[in-house]
């Protein structure tokens, strides 16, 4: 018989203790993207068939852009997260993983700036 | 019986341990597919679609002669080809990404809502599909 706490047994031989996070982010940016696909429907319903003058002055408006780049950051963040486990589920590959990781995440930080950049350009009228 | 037992651990190697939904192992079901069209899916806005999204708001930031271009770009085939699958894909994963959100609470896990879910959802996303095409091309 083991005279050993169950507790300092059990401490050290889970996982990584970042998964929870994780899991609990892909289903927030979900709900989140519930309500912005719901704008983006709008948009496009807004939008179909318009010239550059309609498209700019619609983007441009407060709310839109506000919509327009909190989508495209939630969007990212989960395509992100999402790439992440297809990656660690599929990619096999020591090496191409990481690279694959790393692509996923700068390409997804970089698509965040650049769109916030976008949106704000045309919101601020310049 | 000891004689035996490297026969017996070859045995045991060669059983599958937790094979695949998708293989030889298991028929084709209805959940297995959806669930790997889920992440097929998702692959495919996060590669394609969100890209497509990002680079439309950029064409428009980008003044007029941007805005046409890219509108050209979209109504040629492989423009046409792009938006109609990641339409399809955006309806898709966001209808079934909600059945995903209920089953995360506890809810509707039996195999019989889990194919009613699963069908409700093949078909409204082929529908929102229809929809959304029919405003867009």
């Amino acid at each position: 018989m083991s005279m050993t706490n169950p507790l300092a047994k059990a401490r050290g031989m889970g996982s990584a203790k970042e998964g929870v996070h994780h899991w609990y982010a892909q289903r927030a940016s979900a709900l989140l993207l519930i309500v912005l696909v719901g704008w983006l429907i709008f948009a496009i319903f807004s939008l179909s068939g318009a010239n550059y003058a309609t498209a700019r002055s619609f983007i441009s408006q407060p709310v839109n852009a506000a919509f327009s780049s909190l989508l495209i950051v939630t969007l990212l963040y989960h395509a992100m997260l999402g790439l992440q486990v297809v990656i660690e589920d599929y990619v096999h590959h020591p090496v191409l993983e990481v690279v694959f990781y790393f692509l996923s995440r700068a390409g997804a930080f970089f698509g965040m700036a650049l769109g916030i950049i976008h949106v704000l350009k045309l919101a601020l009228g310049a | 019986m000891l004689t035996r037992l490297p026969e017996i651990r070859m045995k045991a190697k060669q059983r599958p341990i937790s094979p695949f939904m998708i293989g030889p192992y298991y028929k084709p079901q209805l959940t297995s597919l959806m669930s790997i069209t889920h992440r097929a899916t998702g692959v495919f806005l996060s590669v394609v679609g969100a890209p497509l999204l990002l680079w439309w708001l950029i064409a428009v930031s980008n003044g007029p002669a941007a805005y046409e271009a890219m509108q050209g770009l979209l109504g040629g085939w492989i423009g046409t080809l792009a938006v109609s699958a990641s339409v399809f894909c955006l309806s898709f994963h966001c209808l079934n990404g909600i059945r995903h959100l209920i089953w995360d609470t506890g809810r509707a896990l039996d195999l019989k809502t889990a194919y009613t879910l699963g069908w409700a959802v093949l078909i409204g996303s082929l529908a929102l599909t229809i929809l959304l095409l029919g405003v867009l091309l």
